[in-house]
């Protein structure tokens, strides 16, 4: 188990890659119109597989919603 | 008005009314409201995701029918809209971004200073963007110049339905600007609307006004004519105003003189 800050709650985790950490919060990491950044930098899709979170981390995961 | 392109960026769009998508009473009037509206651009916000209500319906009810226009709002400082615009981005893979920047909660007024620094930022990360921005034109100067594709100033505060509190400078922002002029926040009912495409704006950003109507999808509909009313008054050309009458009827051949 790792400590993340995933979006700005403290929360531990057993997840070593991004895609990991979303299958571990209920969220199929194949979902369309998800964006995932890490201490503030957007992490692309295509390298959720591999792309490490590392314990103290900040953790965006972000949808679209309605809005003006 | 079917010949009367309007550019953004390059992309032509076929609608001069922009609608937002927050604050319907629901998502069918939501969608029925933007089907009357006839907008092709439409806002939405990206949030946090709640881990226990996940859905990504909305986008695909309306990805199909229109062009998505992500924004910051809510963002305050200038590297929160960044990566917000950069989360948008990578979440509904367009690189166009409506950049609000809140100065302040009360008002929603924009903050001058961090919009133009995040707006350039973005512009260099290869951007679309569309500033929500004061009425002011030396702001909507500093924006076009650091690249933005069009001003987007606001009629008055977002969601007060005030309607246009400085038609001059909104007028005097279109005589100037660079880039198309969008007219952002404040529109109260279509009247508003028309009179801002009569002072020269290229088209409007309309939410609140659609969406709190008594009958959203009616108040659609009038934003729709609204907006097309006010575009061909400001294409025929308004006759100057006078201080007394004058008369219309033909002067000669009174009866009785």
């Amino acid at each position: 188990m790792i400590r993340l800050k995933i979006n700005g709650i403290d929360e531990d985790v057993a997840a070593t890659t991004i895609a990991q950490l979303l299958a571990a919060r209920g969220i199929d990491p194949a979902a369309r119109f998800l964006a995932v950044a890490v201490n503030g930098e957007v992490v692309r899709r295509a390298i959720w597989g591999e792309a490490a979170v590392n314990a103290g981390d900040a953790v965006e995961i972000v949808r679209p919603l309605q809005g003006g | 008005m079917t010949n009367d392109p309007f550019l953004i960026a390059g992309t032509p769009l076929k609608s001069r009314l922009f609608i937002g998508t927050a604050g319907y009473p629901n998502q069918q009037i939501m969608l029925d409201s933007l089907e009357a509206s006839g907008a092709e651009l439409v806002t939405m916000s990206i949030r946090r995701i709640s881990l226990d209500t996940y859905s990504g319906s909305l986008v695909d009810l309306l990805g199909d029918r229109c062009r998505l226009l992500p924004n910051t709002s809510g963002c305050v400082t200038a590297r929160d809209a960044i990566l917000t615009a950069e989360l948008a981005r990578e979440a509904l893979a367009t690189n166009w971004v409506k950049l609000e920047l809140i100065g302040d909660r009360e008002t929603l007024y924009p903050d001058v200073e961090q919009l133009v620094h995040a707006a350039d930022e973005l512009v260099r990360k290869g951007f679309v963007v569309l500033p929500y921005c004061n009425d002011d034109p030396v702001a909507c100067q500093k924006l076009a110049d650091v690249g933005c594709a069009a001003v987007m100033p606001l009629g008055s505060l977002i969601g007060s339905g005030r309607g246009i509190a400085n038609p001059a400078a909104i007028e005097l922002i279109c005589t100037r600007s660079p880039v198309p002029v969008v007219l952002d926040a404040g529109i109260g009912t279509a009247s508003d609307a028309a009179l801002a495409m009569e002072l020269g704006c290229d088209a409007v950003l309309v939410n609140t006004a659609i969406s709190k109507a008594h009958n959203p999808i009616a108040m659609a509909a009038a934003m729709k004519a609204g907006v097309e009313g006010g575009r061909l008054a400001r294409i025929a050309g308004r006759i100057p105003k006078r201080s007394m009458a004058e008369p219309s009827s033909p002067q000669l051949g009174l009866v009785g003189t």
